[in-house]
């Protein structure tokens, strides 16, 4: 039970509020459809809830059971025990946030670091304390450059290849702000530098992602100097995995840094939670949203920490604010500064280079199998596209009869791409798993 | 009690985990993509874990005591939950596997949006919001995009009661349109005739609070709900305050149109130091096709022979996605146990029983704090923290004073209609011996405030810390660890 009242304690209570029974507490409310009758069961104990969530739980099939090369926004990695060992500790989980900072040094202390961390992983100079995921990242990226400009500069250039849910999520969020998207028409064919010629005066931020949706690398200075030039915001979203490996986007002069975080030791969890990356240049610190911890002294000189810069926000601005939001991903966050503080420098070089030469392994075996092909010239990371000699969707229904989650059909986004297959390859994948994938496409797709 | 950040506990060489080898050949490094410097940190795993176990040991928590704070509802967090989300079944599906090896996930979902209805009384739901304000922001883009399909774009004013969570104003501005105050009446009820005088067909909606942030049940919310309907307006209402009503009443029967859940708050499922949260949508059916893309549906009801069968919809005039995926489904997991294991007694005890001990506190400690709008209160109610013959105190100070007696604060400064506002909300899962205990204090520190006001001036005494420094932090703005000009610059 997770109340305590006895029949005494009741009525002791209802006694000192000057009444006879419970129902009185609510004479206030409106007789018409007062205590209605809800059409749910009665509760049941904890071994029956627990069976019951475990047998709801058997009819999913996991990436455990099967050979999972599917990305797309969201990777199988592998999750050190220390971290969920950390995010177990009560006095995390069941507090709040941290309004009270003489008693709650330790979500501050540890939202601090997850702070120094994303800004040391991106190369910025300062990162918030993170957004929901990186889908309203993103959508937070744009909705600052439309603030930093007042809202007078009314164009944003999105790359194709951004991911399309993060592209969704714009589109949602700045319905209401009568802003011109551009760049999406060009299909996820095209490169970063074809966006060029749509940057003009008129351009508030150029958003990219790198590696992209499609898992290809690419060198972005020639289009941040382009969105510099025209006085535009350039914003780049990242795979933090690959930062242990590749240039970060402060290297090509990125404004904004977003991300989804769910690689740092987040579980897939069917899709959330994630957690948002955000981080920037220190001259635009007031113009992002979300929470920051910053370093301060208490009365006694010990350094500690609190929230702070919040007259941003909306408890204080109300309509004002530039975001409504009001909390970050805490426990989420946590999550990924314990990993961080586990791999470390030399730990996420490591898995950086262990995804890249598996990926490629991968890549390589299966352009082998006849009729798939794996374009061979664009760098990329852990991720890649596949070009099937029958629609990917076929594959995929194919490899699964063989338990296997082949990756992802992009032509449910892009509807020229009824052929390619997105695939994915972490250091889950054991060389075993690849040579299985491979062993079941040539059986299936031999001469 | 200041602990060292784990820059400073990091030393070179150190490792946290190891990977295996690489068990495919080598493949050639992009070198003109290549990282030259990575500053991160470096530390052994037992390092790691001792740091971040002495720095929760800072915290205050659910766990370790009482936390009264007023609109965040700070019950207990059942465990069952965490292992329950923890299943490998629900933490170790991918949101894009083929529906026919997710059913249990779609099916999990489909019933908690089921449960979410009829405890509501709204006819759909939707779990993707984040959070409660992404729940707000949903709910006001599907009051737009309602409007729009009707070809009634001009409507574009929104009203907002002054009482309300600051969410509320920054949520409607976020979607274009223009907001409209509400004043609160002498009874802490929405001022009707001011609603009446926006009445026009400019009108977008209302959003509202009920219980609202004073903890009242409005008196004129039927009353309001209808001059925005007769008008052509729809109603928002801000679910924050749930917990009061579970079994007791349900929004949709007093004119709410849209309304967000907070499964953090009303069902349980741990608030993390500030997330990750849940913001569920319910809608009346005339609004169902505007929800976020997707939603979960029952495409086949099962029978003895064959499982039900579920897929991800999209409705038919959707506002979009408002994140990646599904929502937080990990969080859903957890509010869902909760709700099949209080079932429909459990949940009317706990709502009766929130509301119990919000109004026994109100009742032992009234005669010596001001109650402004002294009626019986739902989960919550709000006092106004200041004496004529204590100057110089407020309600912060009362605030710090708490925490030397072992207990969190209530929320202050909100409402911003109420001065000094101490914000005190009990959840039902505390007992009574506590809620005695948490009032004695509030009387000893009322006296204290009077006879020896410099003892809450210093406190918190008994914290590990002591108050600290806001301005400081603010001005000199460090938010980050100050890092030596070459770490991390050499790489293996």
């Amino acid at each position: 039970m997770y109340t305590s009242h006895t029949k005494a304690d009741k009525e002791e209570m209802l006694k000192v509020i000057g009444l006879e029974k419970v129902e009185d507490l609510f004479q206030c409310l409106p007789e018409q459809g007062k205590f209605p009758a809800l059409n749910l069961p009665d509760g049941i104990t904890e071994m029956e809830a627990l069976d019951e969530l475990q047998y709801i739980s058997s009819f999913n099939e996991t990436t455990q059971e099967l050979v999972s090369f599917l990305g797309a926004g969201a990777y199988n990695h592998f999750i050190p025990a220390a971290v969920d060992s950390i995010l177990r500790r009560s006095e995390f989980y069941t507090a709040y946030t941290p309004y009270q900072p003489e008693i709650s040094q330790g979500t501050l202390q540890a939202i601090f670091e997850y702070q120094s961390l994303i800004a040391a992983l991106t190369g910025m100079d300062v990162a918030n304390a993170s957004h929901y995921d990186g889908a309203t990242a993103v959508a937070e990226a744009v909705n600052m450059a439309y603030h930093n400009f007042r809202g007078r500069k009314k164009k944003i250039v999105l790359s194709p290849a951004v991911n399309p849910q993060y592209r969704g999520t714009i589109h949602t969020y700045m319905d209401g702000m009568n802003l011109e998207i551009v760049g999406e028409d060009l299909g996820p064919g095209s490169n970063p530098d074809d966006l060029i010629e749509l940057i003009d005066e008129n351009t508030a931020l150029v958003l990219v992602q790198y590696p992209d949706f499609l898992g290809r690398i690419f060198d972005l200075s020639a289009l941040a100097a382009a969105a510099h030039e025209h006085k535009a915001l350039f914003s780049v979203h990242i795979n933090p995995i690959s930062m242990g490996l590749l240039k970060p986007p402060s290297a090509y002069g990125a404004d904004i840094v977003t991300g989804e975080g769910q690689p740092l030791g987040i579980p897939l969890s069917f899709g959330g939670p994630y957690l948002g990356l955000f981080a920037t240049k220190d001259k635009y610190v007031r113009k992002m949203a979300g929470r920051v911890a910053g370093e301060t002294v208490d009365t006694q000189g010990q350094r500690g920490y609190v929230l702070t810069l919040s007259t941003r926000e909306q408890h204080i601005r109300r309509e004002q604010a530039t975001s409504n939001i009001c909390t970050n991903q805490g426990l989420i966050a946590l999550a990924s500064t314990v990993y961080l503080s586990l791999l470390g420098k030399n730990g996420l070089q490591e898995l950086a280079k262990l995804n890249y030469h598996k990926a490629h392994y991968a890549a390589e075996k299966i352009s082998t199998v006849p009729g798939f092909a794996v374009n061979p010239v664009q760098p990329f990371f852990n991720e890649f596209v596949v070009q099937c000699p029958v629609p990917a969707g076929e594959v995929n229904e194919y490899l699964l009869e063989h338990e296997i989650l082949g990756g992802y059909d992009l032509s449910q986004i892009y509807p020229g791409m009824t052929h390619e297959l997105l695939v994915a390859v972490t250091e889950m994948n054991p060389r075993s798993e690849i040579d299985y994938l491979v062993a079941v496409l040539e059986e299936e797709y031999h001469d | 009690m200041t602990e060292k950040t784990i820059f400073e506990l990091s030393r070179p060489g150190r490792i946290g985990i190891r990977y295996p080898e690489p068990d495919v050949p080598l493949a050639d490094l992009p070198e003109k993509f290549l990282r030259k410097d990575l500053p991160l940190v470096e530390m052994s795993e037992n390092e790691v874990v001792r740091h971040f176990t002495k720095i929760s040991q800072l915290n205050h928590a659910v766990d370790t005591g009482f936390y009264p704070l007023g609109s965040c509802t700070m019950k207990y967090n059942p465990k069952i939950n965490e292992e329950t989300a923890r299943l490998p079944g629900f933490s170790q599906i991918h949101p894009l596997q083929p529906v026919e090896t997710v059913q249990g996930a779609l099916g999990l979902m489909y019933e908690t949006q089921q449960w979410l209805a009829e405890i509501s009384g709204f006819d759909a739901v939707t779990l993707q919001p984040a959070a409660g304000a992404q729940g707000e922001l949903t709910g006001v883009f599907i009051i737009r995009a309602y409007h729009n399909s009707r070809g009634d774009s001009k409507r574009i004013k929104m009203l907002v009661p002054d009482s309300a969570h600051g969410t509320n104003p920054a949520s409607s501005a976020m979607s274009g349109m223009t907001i409209i105050e509400i004043p609160s009446d002498k009874n802490g009820n929405i001022d009707t005739e001011r609603v009446k005088a926006e009445c026009d067909d400019t009108l977008a909606g209302l959003m509202i609070t009920n219980p609202n942030t004073l903890g009242l049940f409005d008196e004129n919310i039927v009353e309001a709900c209808q001059l925005v309907h007769n008008s052509g307006g729809l109603v928002y209402g801000d679910g924050a305050n749930m917990n009061a009503l579970l079994g007791i009443y349900r929004p949709a029967e007093v004119g709410i149109d849209v309304m967000h859940f907070n499964l953090h708050k009303t069902f349980s499922t741990p608030h993390g130091g500030g997330g990750p949260g849940s913001g569920p949508v319910g809608v009346t059916k005339e609004l169902a096709e505007f929800l976020p893309d997707p939603v979960v549906a029952m495409i086949s009801e099962g029978d003895e022979e064959t499982p039900a069968f579920y897929d991800l919809v999209t409705p038919e005039k959707t506002i979009g996605r408002v994140k990646s995926f599904h929502g937080h489904f990990g969080v859903v997991v957890k509010a869902f146990t909760y709700l099949i294991s209080l079932g429909k007694n459990g949940l009317l005890d706990a709502s009766t029983s929130a509301v119990l001990n919000a109004n026994y506190i109100q009742a032992l400690i009234k005669d010596v704090y001001h109650i402004p709008y002294e009626r019986l209160c739902m989960h919550e109610f709000v006092t106004e923290a200041q004496w004529d013959d204590a100057p110089g105190i407020r309600a912060l100070d009362i605030s710090k004073r708490l925490i030397d007696f072992g207990f969190h604060p209530p929320t202050n400064y909100f409402p911003l209609i109420v001065h000094e506002a101490l914000m005190i909300e009990p959840t039902e899962t505390e007992a009574k011996e506590t809620l005695d205990a948490f009032a004695d204090a509030l009387l000893q520190i009322a006296d204290e405030a009077k006879n020896d006001p410099e003892i809450l001036h210093n406190a918190p005494t008994n914290a590990p810390f002591g108050r600290l420094d806001e301005v400081k932090a603010a001005k000199e703005l460090i938010l980050k660890t100050q890092l030596p000009e070459n770490y991390g610059k050499e790489l293996s």
